[in-house]
């Protein structure tokens, strides 16, 4: 219990055994360059504990067959697995039903899915997408792509200088033209946690659906979709200690049932002649092939992991993080912080004066240290911001305060270098 | 922090923070723009050729210390040159920082980059200016990308 002597006295919370988490995630034992390593770049993927990489190699190991569709012992163990996966997902984000949970291969899927789907049915010429200055290219691009193919008009969200969203300036922008609003939970360049919940009630109070981007939310704060009453939700599993490849679509009932499919293939029909085929229900519909099942267990096995821990629980470990990487590394000369909204996850994005963010993620590598360097897949916020590029230090659950404090180390590294 | 200073040698720093011809030539008559989108990395090159021989050349853009040193250090070492001898110490240039140096090569205070090799993360940094000078000297208008 060594790493709970350093937390600052204003944690009341039971401390998380960190070094025991610290255990389960065998990559994090490595050296690099002669350092012990100290892994910042969460929000672009997390690593995976001991547990995920076990029911991956399980799943191969033991029940590995394709599903839904053999009489077979194996085809119906596989397929059981697969649907006790969704379960585990409907479970852990709140959903109504089994039903509502669409396998992807990740957010941008998802979200691709959604466009589409939905989007290429209600949106027409002339109509309007809402989207947000803070958005990640993966919630952007799809929607650009549809308002090109049907002439509708991409509108965006402004955010002020810290970082949030200006919502009088949102409500302005809902109208009778607003055919979906797409917004992300939580921003992966800047950290910020948006008010979903009060961005959802104003667009629906014009009877517009709302697509929440949850990437960097579900791996660090605890989602209720119904609570949200979002009317989608996508995320992905890399992101929450569990497998690439793998992502969810959440979809209330009533949009995924009236929905047309988005690829055709094996496993979204019931049957098929070449006069007609006819679809199979949700979610079925919108899984054509062969899905990722080994995806799925690995899956599962995240999200054991993560009630093992509680979310809560991760949730408060990062924000102290969070906290304390934040006085820590605005205390260093020249810093400047991007996104200091007063609600935030895991993420610290900054600059430093006169060094560019490329330098500087070389020479942490070489304490070991991984950050991510550049516009982190959020391009109108680094020029929203009138800079080129930044460094993200991201947190999860497995990181200590000791690691923070080599970053700063590192960062005095950097100052020595450009001296 | 050996390697680092392989990487980071004086000179390159020193042309990071204050890079030579860095300004757009009364007399341009090529430029073209090169971007990196990995990290941001944006620069345009102008030329004045006269005939085949680069009369005068500048830089302008925003970059990381390696790609502003190299853009800096390439304006040096091609102004004077025809275009055949600017894409010769190019190539040169490139199997440098791509850990393939000519034996015979002489690139001068171009050698100081010898350590990007050892950062291949780094090499498009170090070639950003040069595939930029190479569009320009084609007198080709697109944008040049690393991507």
């Amino acid at each position: 219990m060594s790493a709970t002597a350093a937390l600052p006295e204003t944690s009341t919370k039971p401390a998380l055994d960190i070094e025991k988490i610290r255990a389960d995630f065998p990559i994090l034992a490595a050296r690099v360059h002669g350092h012990e390593l100290v892994y910042l770049d969460n929000a672009a993927t997390s690593q995976k504990p001991q547990a995920v990489i076990d029911a991956i190699v399980r799943y191969y190991t033991s029940a590995n067959a394709n599903i839904h569709r053999g009489v077979h012992y194996l085809s119906q163990l596989a397929t059981e697995e697969f649907e006790a996966g969704r379960r585990a997902v409907q479970k852990f984000i709140g959903a109504r039903d089994a039903a509502e949970i669409v396998f992807t291969r990740g957010t941008t899927e998802a979200i691709n899915l959604v466009a589409q789907s939905y989007g290429r049915v209600h949106v027409q010429a002339g109509d309007e997408i809402v989207v947000t200055a803070m958005e990640h290219h993966s919630d952007i691009v799809p929607w650009q792509m549809l308002c090109q193919e049907k002439g509708a008009k991409l509108r965006v969200v402004p955010i002020n200088d810290a970082g949030e969203l200006i919502l009088d300036e949102y409500a302005k922008l809902l109208g009778p033209k607003t055919k979906i609003v797409a917004v992300a939970h939580v921003s992966n360049a800047l950290g910020t946690i948006n008010p979903v919940k009060k961005i959802v009630a104003m667009a629906h109070a014009h009877g517009v659906p709302v697509v929440v981007d949850g990437a960097q939310a579900v791996p660090h704060i605890a989602v209720d979709v119904q609570d949200l009453d979002c009317d989608f939700y996508a995320f992905s599993g890399h992101k929450m200690y569990g497998p690439t490849g793998i992502g969810v679509l959440y979809a209330k009932a009533a949009l995924l049932n009236a929905m047309p499919p988005y690829q055709g293939g094996g496993d979204m029909i019931s049957s098929v002649t070449f006069e007609k085929t006819t679809y199979n229900k949700v979610p079925h519909k919108f899984e054509a092939g062969t899905p990722d099942m080994a995806g799925v267990a690995g899956l599962k096995a995240a999200i054991e992991y993560m009630n093992s821990i509680g979310v809560d629980q991760i949730a408060a470990h990062e924000h102290d993080l969070l906290v304390y990487a934040t006085q820590a590394v605005t205390a260093l000369p020249g810093i400047q912080i991007i996104g200091t909204a007063a609600e935030k996850a895991s993420v610290l994005s900054f600059t430093v004066e006169d060094v560019h963010p490329h330098d500087i993620g070389t020479i942490l590598d070489q304490e070991g240290i991984a950050v991510r360097t550049g516009h982190h897949c959020a391009q109108p916020v680094m020029e929203r911001y009138k800079i080129p590029a930044t460094v993200r230090a991201s947190f999860a659950v497995y990181n200590t305060h000791a690691e923070v404090d080599a970053l700063v180390r590192g960062l005095g590294k950097v100052r020595e270098v450009f001296a | 922090m050996a390697e680092l200073r392989d990487l980071y040698q004086e000179v390159i720093l020193e042309h990071s923070k204050a890079p030579r011809n860095y300004k757009e030539p009364a007399h341009t008559n090529h430029k073209a723009e090169g971007y990196n989108p990995l990290c941001g990395d944006r620069f345009t090159v102008y030329l004045e050729m006269d005939g085949d021989t680069v009369r005068d050349i500048g830089f302008q853009g925003a970059g990381c210390a390696i790609s502003k040193a190299s853009a800096s250090m390439m304006t040096q070492s091609v102004k004077g040159k025809t275009k055949a001898e600017a894409h010769k110490i190019f190539e040169r240039f490139h199997a440098l920082v791509t850990g393939h140096p000519h034996e015979e090569a002489d690139l001068g205070k171009l050698a100081v980059f010898s350590g990007v090799s050892e950062f291949p993360a780094r090499v498009k940094c170090a070639s950003l200016a040069w595939h930029t000078l190479e569009a320009a000297l084609e007198g080709k208008h697109e944008n040049i990308s690393t991507e």
